[in-house]
């Protein structure tokens, strides 16, 4: 590292251009072919709410919208995620459309450390969108993907099942 | 000593009250500042070659290759970072005899585990760096291994530490009353040999740490996800020998801990060093793999225990072996026995008896080490007390509901000193034995059972009773040499605008450490709590303190805010008093203001207190200092220790010819002195509780012959997930600690402690039609296949 050697630009340094719409917002960066989604939504765009916990979809912390459905963030590469439109939990915030889920998750601590939680309420936004009045076996079976080493799920099912019931109750399901 | 603190009814009484947490909120909007996420600028990035053998010595290392990769600024190996950094060894004075080899970053010439870190690589990227790796040529010659407890033990087997005879690290025995006299006369022995597998912390955020090293300054910044930033603030600056003053750890958001990230680990000490030789930023992210392969483990007992009772079922003595395997090193600066010397002095804790026998053997092997995770030693101790109990209840006729209630310390027979050494000031087995019987609808439940029984359904209902340890004094760290506080400080301020500033070195991992302290301060100085700002984690800014472990935050921490906003307001009321011509003691604080203490009519806000004392003091009588800032320290003080108790049950359904186990519901009745959230109380003990039912059902790291753990990723090892855990009922009973004003004890490893003992305890009732018995845990569905011959 010292002195200042003659130094050549190799294959391996070569990164692709890629486009997203991003919450709401076209977004392009240079991302190095085996870079995976998580990595250039935290590093790249600095969207560090999605989180990385085991990097092989075990956990659920890195879990995002592609198109509409809900991914694993650190199964792909960012070149895969071409052209989609992707929301992540800083979009699904300022737009409102889980404030309902965020305030009820709040009202119930349905969280501690918080790690889990963006990949959480990722998921607990498509299975309500999917299903209007899951019972409590069928959000516990929705979850079974993600990991929370701190509450014992069983505020988060609460707080999953009392959104739903209140979603129902004012007819406004999504 | 049962009378509340405080009256729900009053303003501001926010002790006792469940109140969301404010911090919460950025979490919920992925907001989060964990250190995993955080970037500074001219950061470099670490990452580690580690051993492929669990035993093996050294001979070579070529970095040529890897140095010359572009974007690689620093490849270091142990010599490296020996020459700036002193050697730490894990061992405390007050554990007499035991031994552990010196630790430094890197090694020097030999390995002892698979995944141990041999080289490190800094780089512009964390790929740059892992590319790098590849790159290094490590040449090892194979050791002979010590793999598991026996062999560890064998005479004339291998040894892992050159020039000791054995691999032992420590020994104890503890020998109360007339055991052998107690056997002898026994009307029923009930005697098993049990086994605790490893598990380990899976925090959902591996370990994380930036260092960051000016040598323009001579000053470290460690952002460290960590519990306990002031003891690693004293470790760098003691081991780099750069001035405590000039050392800083920031410990912000932090994703899981659990005990786990309070213990020094290798990497994070290379980390440091490696920012003080290349005097930029320097991150290191575990990754999921290196987690499992370098996260401290725990458990790994082998329990040989027998239990002495008279005809009628009372008990009269216990006598306990218990091995336990640790890894290599014994860990620092806690160590690794803390948690075999919690399994033999919990053993009986609830019970009444006074002969008392145990022998504990620490033993080094070549594997990571283990040391305190969540509950330490509890749920080894419980699991085998609370086995015995159902075994004897089962050999005399007895349900175990009665067994437990005939046995239990009276709830009126305290202060109670145990066979094992450990003073009790006030616990509640009665009262909790009773409130479960109810809230379980135990007969109910024994009667469903019993129909389901005719239909072929195996339903098991287990309960076990607990005593946790809470608020350390001293004589848990600070005896044995380790600087560790036991005592905590809080500097309170009252802004310009009339709020509060509380700087509290308890610290937060999500359990709620930020919300009780701002209950605390709001509920005692009279102010709403949304006015009270409460700052954790950062030496630079937060007093002195242990911050959070072992159950210490709320009751220590707790005690602190208290005595600190008490002495506030004293000075509030101080200077209000000549403000208003009045005697403070004509005085109180409601809402802010200052009110006639009889009447409670206003008189001024505490905001006109801080805008005459900040702004106006040529307004106030000449010689007066206005003392809006206090800080306060509180040390824990008479009882060593702050014990809690309680009793957890467990319904659930065997398929015997699956061996899979359905938790049904659990329950759980806990007294932890005053609760000053219930809420958050109710969630330590869930989350604790899941987590013990992880370890008895699931976790386990499994090791091949060679050393080599073979199911560590987040895939092979088994974490408990929304579909497996049940509903748990929760009911609590109140026996404040009469050391501090507060009253509040620990729940934070309550539910950990008893968990796996009850669905022990459930499975083996379950297996009654079959005479099939479990002794192991987790207990995996091969285990009962085999216990019922079907495998």
């Amino acid at each position: 590292m010292s002195g200042f050697d003659e130094i050549v630009l190799d294959d391996a340094d070569e990164t692709v251009r890629v486009r997203f719409v991003v919450n709401g917002r076209k977004v392009a960066c240079e991302v190095a072919p085996r870079e995976t989604l998580v990595d250039c939504l935290r590093n790249a765009l600095e969207l560090t709410g999605t989180h990385a916990g085991c990097e092989m979809g075990a956990c659920g912390a890195c879990l995002v919208q592609l198109d509409g459905r809900v991914v694993h963030s650190c199964l792909m590469f960012a070149v895969q995620a071409d052209g989609a439109k992707i929301n992540t939990i800083e979009g699904l915030t300022e737009s409102g459309v889980i404030a309902d889920l965020q305030a009820e998750f709040h009202r119930r601590n349905a969280l501690q450390c918080g790690f889990c939680t963006p990949g959480m309420l990722v998921n607990a936004h498509e299975l309500l969108s999917r299903v209007a009045q899951p019972s409590r076996g069928e959000i516990r079976d929705a979850l079974s993907g993600n990991y929370c080493r701190c509450t014992g799920y069983e505020a988060i099912v609460d707080a999953i099942d009392a959104v739903a019931k209140a979603r129902s109750e004012s007819g406004g399901t999504t | 000593m049962s009378a509340p603190l405080t009256s729900l009814d009053r303003p501001n009484s926010y002790i006792g009250r469940s109140v969301p947490r404010p911090n919460a909120k950025r979490l919920l909007a992925g907001r989060g500042r964990y250190v995993s996420d955080l970037r500074l600028p001219r950061m470099l990035y670490a990452a580690f070659l580690r051993s492929p053998h669990a035993h093996a010595k050294i001979v070579s290392i070529n970095t040529d290759e890897a140095r010359k990769l572009e974007g690689v600024h620093l490849v270091a190996i142990g010599a490296d970072l020996a020459k700036i950094c002193t050697p730490w060894t894990g061992t405390l004075d007050h554990f007499k005899g035991m031994i552990s080899a010196p630790q430094l970053p890197l090694p020097l010439d030999r390995v002892v585990w698979a995944g141990q870190a041999v080289v490190a690589v800094v780089a512009e990227s964390r790929a740059i760096a892992e590319d790098a790796l590849e790159l290094i040529e490590v040449d090892y010659e194979d050791l002979p291994l010590v793999v598991d407890i026996d062999s560890a033990r064998a005479a004339g087997g291998p040894v892992i530490n050159p020039g000791s005879t054995n691999n032992i690290c420590f020994r104890a025995q503890l020998d109360n009353g007339a055991v052998d006299d107690a056997f002898a006369h026994a009307a029923h022995v009930v005697e098993e040999e049990f086994s605790f597998g490893r598990h380990t912390a899976v925090t959902l955020e591996p370990r994380a740490i930036v260092a960051d090293y000016d040598p323009a300054a001579g000053a470290l910044t460690v952002h460290h996800a960590t519990q306990t930033p002031y003891q690693f603030q004293d470790l760098y600056s003691r081991h780099y020998g750069i001035a405590e003053a000039h050392v800083r750890v920031v410990a912000t958001d932090i994703g899981g801990s659990f005990g786990m990230k309070l213990h020094v680990y290798h990497e994070d000490m290379a980390v440091v060093g490696l920012s003080i030789l290349l005097g930029r930023p320097v991150k290191y992210v575990a990754d999921r793999i290196e987690s499992f392969v370098s996260d401290i483990h725990a458990r790994d007992h082998r329990v040989r225990a027998r239990m002495a009772l008279d005809a009628k079922g009372e008990i009269l003595a216990m006598d306990v072996r218990d091995l336990t395997a640790i890894g290599a090193f014994s860990t620092y600066p806690r160590t690794s026995v803390v948690e075999g010397n919690q399994v033999i002095r919990l053993m009986g804790a609830p019970y009444r008896f006074k002969n008392y026998r145990a022998t504990l053997e620490v033993i080094f092997q070549n594997k990571v080490q283990t040391s305190q995770y969540r509950a330490v030693g509890h749920p080894i101790a419980c699991a085998v007390t609370e086995r015995l109990v159902d075994m004897a209840a089962a050999k005399v006729g007895l349900d175990p509901f009665s067994i437990r209630a005939q046995n239990v310390i009276a709830d009126d027979a305290y202060p109670q000193t145990s066979p094992t050494g450990y003073r009790f000031e006030a616990l509640s087995h009665q009262a909790c034995l009773k409130r479960l019987h109810e809230l379980m609808d135990y007969d109910g439940l024994r009667a469903e059972q019993a129909d389901l029984r005719k239909r072929g359904v195996y339903r098991g209902i287990g309960i076990a009773a607990f005593v946790e340890i809470t608020n350390p004094s001293p004589a848990f760290y600070g005896v044995g040499g380790a600087r560790i506080s036991s005592q905590d400080g809080a500097i309170l301020s009252v802004t310009p605008s009339g709020e509060v500033r509380c700087l509290i070195s308890v610290t937060e991992q999500g359990q709620g450490t930020e919300a009780i302290i701002s209950q605390i301060v709001a509920d005692q100085l009279g102010i709403a709590q949304e006015h009270v700002k409460v700052i954790t984690g950062d030496t630079e800014v937060t007093p002195h303190g242990g911050a959070t472990w072992a159950c210490r935050g709320a009751g220590i921490g707790g005690e602190t805010a208290l005595q600190a906003t008490r002495a506030l307001k004293r000075n509030i009321l101080e200077i209000a008093a000549l403000i208003l011509q009045e005697q403070p003691s004509a005085l109180d604080i409601i809402n802010g203001e200052i009110v006639d203490a009889g009447t409670r009519n206003q008189r001024i806000p505490i905001s006109e207190i801080a805008r005459i004392a900040y702004f106006r003091s040529d307004t106030l009588p000449p010689g007066t200092q206005a003392q809006l800032t206090v800080s306060h320290h509180f040390a824990p003080q008479g009882y060593p220790f702050a014990f809690t108790n309680g009793i957890q049950g467990c319904s659930l359904e065997v398929d015997v010819e699956t061996g899979f186990v359905k938790v049904l519901k659990h329950f759980i009745v806990e007294d932890c002195g005053r609760i000053i959230n219930p809420m958050l109380v109710d969630e330590q003990l869930r989350g604790g509780i899941v987590q013990g039912l992880g370890a008895a059902l699931f976790e386990e790291c499994r090791y091949s012959e060679t050393g080599q753990l073979v199911n560590g990723s987040l895939a092979d090892y088994l974490v408990p997930m929304a579909m497996e855990m049940p509903d748990i009922v929760i009911a609590h009973v109140e026996t404040p600690t009469a050391d501090t004003v507060l009253g509040a004890k620990g729940v934070g490893e309550a539910g950990t402690a008893a968990a796996s003992a009850c669905v022990l305890n459930a499975v083996n009732d379950a297996l009654t039609p079959f005479d099939a018995t479990i002794n192991s845990i987790p207990i995996t569905p091969i285990k009962i296949l085999k216990a019922l011959k079907r495998f």
